[in-house]
């Protein structure tokens, strides 16, 4: 048992995000303040927490619902937020086709850009940690362990409120993993143009005032201009082995 | 009261249906033709991108080349190269932009 390389993913997967909780919990802690500042409650707060369980959304639905606004427009604002997860979702397909159904329906329910990011940099990166039994227990690792996280913070908030000072700017630890993820990954000149794409096309769309979609804009232009270059490099794409 | 519980029930239907799109199809996905593997190649670097670059340049919602999110992030990517360390890049970029904020 100690020697199964599946419980080696699973610490491995929660190691790989824990750089990332420090950025999650002031995070947290305001996903379970805001609606009780909102005079929405406690109950909503942890409801969203783990109904929608997707932070930045979740603090965009506490701000419509609490100034008032329709149950609506706070669940469209909410899905626009969400959209990119079907981004990861698709990214992450091809590497867990052949788990069974159930066990992608509640790798789905965990999905976060933080376990996305950790996931698909490990999978990519080939060698044993690629192998296809260790893929879902790194997810789960690295997912179980920003959803406990996510819901202590949530309810922290709830009960304490936000104890993280504004002063103190630890929400840019998360960007700041990211870019460890994102560096290595830029070895080729395609993955160099997606990223540049992607991330010139994510200021624009929020500069014309699309926060909320940012990441789907930059991620379209980030894969077509990722496409063209690998096209212009070697051709059409041609079959290679599956993942 | 009902009201704001259909709210977190319909925000969160949406937004499973959206984690759950590919992955619950995914058994279709075990051999995708060549340009749609081409497609999905790009999104790490393109989604990841998407996230980090606004934050350097836009981290109050304006755009702008004269941020100390910028100047930390610049630092710690030189940092993420060189050494791979999530918490060495983690470290060298905070204390940077702690120290840029209290100047």
């Amino acid at each position: 048992m100690r020697d199964d390389p599946r419980i080696g993913e699973l610490r491995a997967g929660a190691l790989a995000v824990a750089p990332l909780l420090v950025g999650v919990i002031p995070f947290g802690l305001v996903a379970g303040a805001a609606p009780v500042d909102s005079h929405l409650g406690g109950g909503i707060a942890v409801g969203l927490s783990t109904v929608v369980f997707a932070g930045a959304s979740q603090l965009a639905m506490v701000d419509v619902l609490g100034g008032g606004g329709s149950v609506l427009v706070a669940v469209i604002t909410a899905w626009t937020i969400n959209l990119r997860l079907m981004l990861y979702s698709a990214s992450l397909s091809p590497f867990v086709a052949r788990e069974p159904l159930a066990r992608r329906g509640w790798m789905a329910y965990l999905l976060t850009d933080q376990a996305y990011a950790v996931s698909i940099t490990r999978w990519s990166g080939g060698g044993h940690a690629a192998a296809p039994e260790r893929r879902v227990p790194f997810y789960l690792g690295a997912a179980l362990t920003l959803w406990v996280n996510w819901q202590i913070c949530t309810v922290v908030g709830v009960l304490i409120g936000n104890a993280i000072p504004d002063s103190l700017p630890i929400e840019f630890a998360v960007p700041l993993v990211f870019l460890v993820l994102l560096v290595p990954a830029l070895t080729s000149v395609p993955a160099v143009m997606a990223a540049l794409f992607g991330g010139g096309a994510a200021v624009v769309c929020g500069e014309l005032g699309g926060a909320n979609l940012a990441v789907v804009a930059g991620a379209v232009a980030g894969i077509t201009a990722g496409v063209v270059a690998e096209h212009l490099r070697d051709g059409p794409a041609r079959r290679e082995a599956t993942p | 009261m009902n009201r704001l519980w259909l709210a977190v029930a319909l925000g969160g239907a949406g937004t499973f249906s959206m984690r759950a799109s590919f992955l619950l199809a995914a058994h279709r996905m075990a051999d995708v033709p060549p340009l749609v593997q081409r497609i999905l190649r790009q999104i790490p670097a393109a989604a990841l991108a998407s996230i980090v670059v606004p934050a350097f340049v836009r981290p109050d919602g304006r755009f702008s080349l004269w941020t100390p999110e910028l100047a930390a992030g610049a630092l710690a990517a030189l940092v993420a190269w060189r050494t791979r360390s999530s918490i060495l890049t983690l470290v060298v970029g905070m204390v940077v932009l702690v120290a840029l904020d209290a100047l």
